[in-house]
């Protein structure tokens, strides 16, 4: 890093240390985030970055009251921190963000709220104020916004139903596809209830598979057999742990953060973007990222894929691999966005968009909690 | 097989000690006057520590929700409300809304609801039932069946 770049401006420790029975893992978090704001003068408002062990990062950040536009949650063991100084340096000279809050908080001896990284434990707060009412896995969890959103916007389960039916169109050009023989809207609302409007159609497969990237500086990158794929500009931010304390079950507060901040930085408008990738874990999720990246205005998805404008021959192609719904989903499947992206990028894709020049790839944690987008380019 | 259940942490024991109470607690900074849920020690709209609990009044209205027809197994076997509600005071939670049909007919959004504490083992959970609606017989002995708390840690994939 550039030597004298960053300074550390707040500093603090619990108020109490050695026995806090009275105080939980995550209290403890931000009862030295707190401190810590109050040392430097600021407010959980003014922080835009959060780094933290231990403890979830997008938990953190939604019980803090934070909105970042960059996150860290690297973990691996007591050093974690000062790995975090180092990456939140190297993130403010970026521009990634300005103000970053790093927390540490452990109740080593009296194991409050202990129980594991994931925030699922009975004591987390997930596990308190979501796990009694018998949500599951993301199938009862991720789906909880849509009937919101279909009722703000008079979208029906038709149009859901239409984003898997468009998305097999794509699966079917693809030899790797999980799913490629056709579909009809009939045949996705006759499929199995999984949680209603959630049938099994619109929700996402369940296969195995991985991904990985490499990443160079540009001016080594021509030194690589393949044609280069450059980062044009990154977004990140998380909202919350909870589907039940989204701001509003409309729009992805995550979505909309981290997709301006990627915009900006790459100085990009929406007319530019050759292709799209938005990660479709189920059929609702490409109707609020194309609203929420500013594709579409709100509730105005539906009728954008319903006319077409997505699918083959579409001014924006989306998710042309298949998407989750019926290319894989191995259960993270972000780094299979990714992958497309970069094929689209490199004229490789088993439906390529012949030209594309910017592709624009856009992924989501947890149930809401968090996203991240790239945007690639392929012209130095 | 015994309901999942919440384990209290110092932060939220009084929301919990509410339920069992019939009471449905909530918190209000007395700097910004905001109102927040779930608890936590500090306003997390401005960062005070000067917040107070009181007792809302119950009466919520139904934001958004599926009917999860593959239910865990501590929930029965019956396809049913995995709901989220606004309360009056602000804030919204997620519950069950129960003493009505598990149906999108039944169950409609922006619906008056009001809270109801069913009590499980040592615990009370907050549920939410349509004001209009009458107690049903089932959740009245469901509520004096005792259930014994157990650890939710691994209570799902």
């Amino acid at each position: 890093m550039k030597p004298r770049s960053i300074a550390v401006v707040g500093a603090a420790e619990t108020t109490r240390l050695g026995k806090i029975p009275d105080m939980s893992v995550i209290g403890l978090h931000a009862d030295a985030a707190l401190n810590t704001l109050a040392d430097a003068g600021i407010k959980a408002s003014d922080i835009d970055g959060i780094a933290t062990a231990g403890e979830s990062p997008v938990a953190l950040a939604h019980y803090l009251g934070i909105t970042p536009t960059w996150v860290d949650g690297t973990s691996v063991g007591g050093c974690s921190f000062m790995l975090h100084v180092r990456h939140a340096a190297a993130a403010i000279n970026e521009g990634l963000c300005k103000t970053v809050l790093i927390t540490h908080g452990e109740s080593g001896r009296s194991r409050v709220g202990t129980g594991g990284f994931g925030g699922r434990a009975g004591s987390s707060l997930m596990g308190q104020f979501e796990m009694p009412f018998g949500v599951t896995s993301p199938p009862t969890m991720f789906t909880i916004p849509v009937l919101r959103y279909m009722k703000t916007h008079g979208v029906t389960e038709e149009d859901l139903a239409t984003v898997a039916v468009i998305q097999r169109e794509w699966a079917a050009m693809n030899p790797r596809a999980s799913y490629r023989e056709p579909i009809t809207v009939d045949d996705v609302l006759n499929s199995p209830m999984i949680a209603w409007p959630f049938r099994m159609l619109m929700c996402c497969l369940v296969t195995d598979g991985g991904g990985a990237l490499i990443l160079t500086s540009a001016d080594r990158a021509r030194d690589f057999p393949s044609k280069p794929v450059y980062v044009l500009g990154t977004g990140e931010s998380v909202e919350t742990p909870m589907v039940s304390q989204m701001e509003d079950f409309t729009s992805s507060k995550a979505f909309r953060v981290s997709g301006k901040k990627a915009f900006d930085e790459a100085g990009i408008s929406h007319g530019d973007v050759d292709h799209l990738m938005i990660y479709d874990a189920f059929a609702h999720l490409p109707l609020y990222g194309l609203e929420d990246l500013g594709f579409c205005k709100p509730g105005e998805a539906a009728a954008f894929i319903r006319d077409r404008n997505t699918a083959p021959g579409g001014k924006l192609p989306l998710n042309t691999n298949g998407g989750g719904l019926s290319y894989m989903h191995s259960g993270m499947y972000g780094m299979y966005a990714l992958q497309e992206s970069v094929r689209q990028m490199r004229g490789i894709a088993p439906a390529q968009i012949p030209g594309a020049k910017i592709a624009v790839s856009h992924g989501v944690g947890g149930m809401f909690g968090a996203a991240g987008t790239i945007i690639f380019g392929n012209e130095a | 097989m015994d309901r999942a259940l919440p384990q209290p942490t110092p932060e939220t024991q009084h929301f919990w000690d509410g339920c069992k109470a019939g009471e449905l607690r909530l918190q209000r900074c007395n700097a910004c006057r905001q109102v927040y849920f779930p608890p936590r020690p500090f306003c997390p709209a401005c960062g005070s520590r000067a917040v107070e609990i009181f007792a809302a009044s119950g009466r919520a209205s139904l934001y958004s929700y599926v009917i999860n027809h593959r239910p865990r197994p501590d929930m029965g076997s019956a396809p049913h409300s995995i709901a989220v509600v606004t309360l009056e005071e602000g804030p919204r939670m997620m519950t069950n809304i129960i003493d009505c049909p598990q149906t999108p007919e039944a169950l409609q959004l922006d619906m008056p609801l009001e809270v109801v504490f069913q009590t499980f083992g040592d615990m009370a959970l907050p549920l939410f039932r349509p004001v209009a609606g009458r107690p049903a017989k089932a959740a009245a002995a469901a509520a004096s069946e005792p259930i014994a708390n157990r650890a939710l840690a691994g209570a799902d994939a």
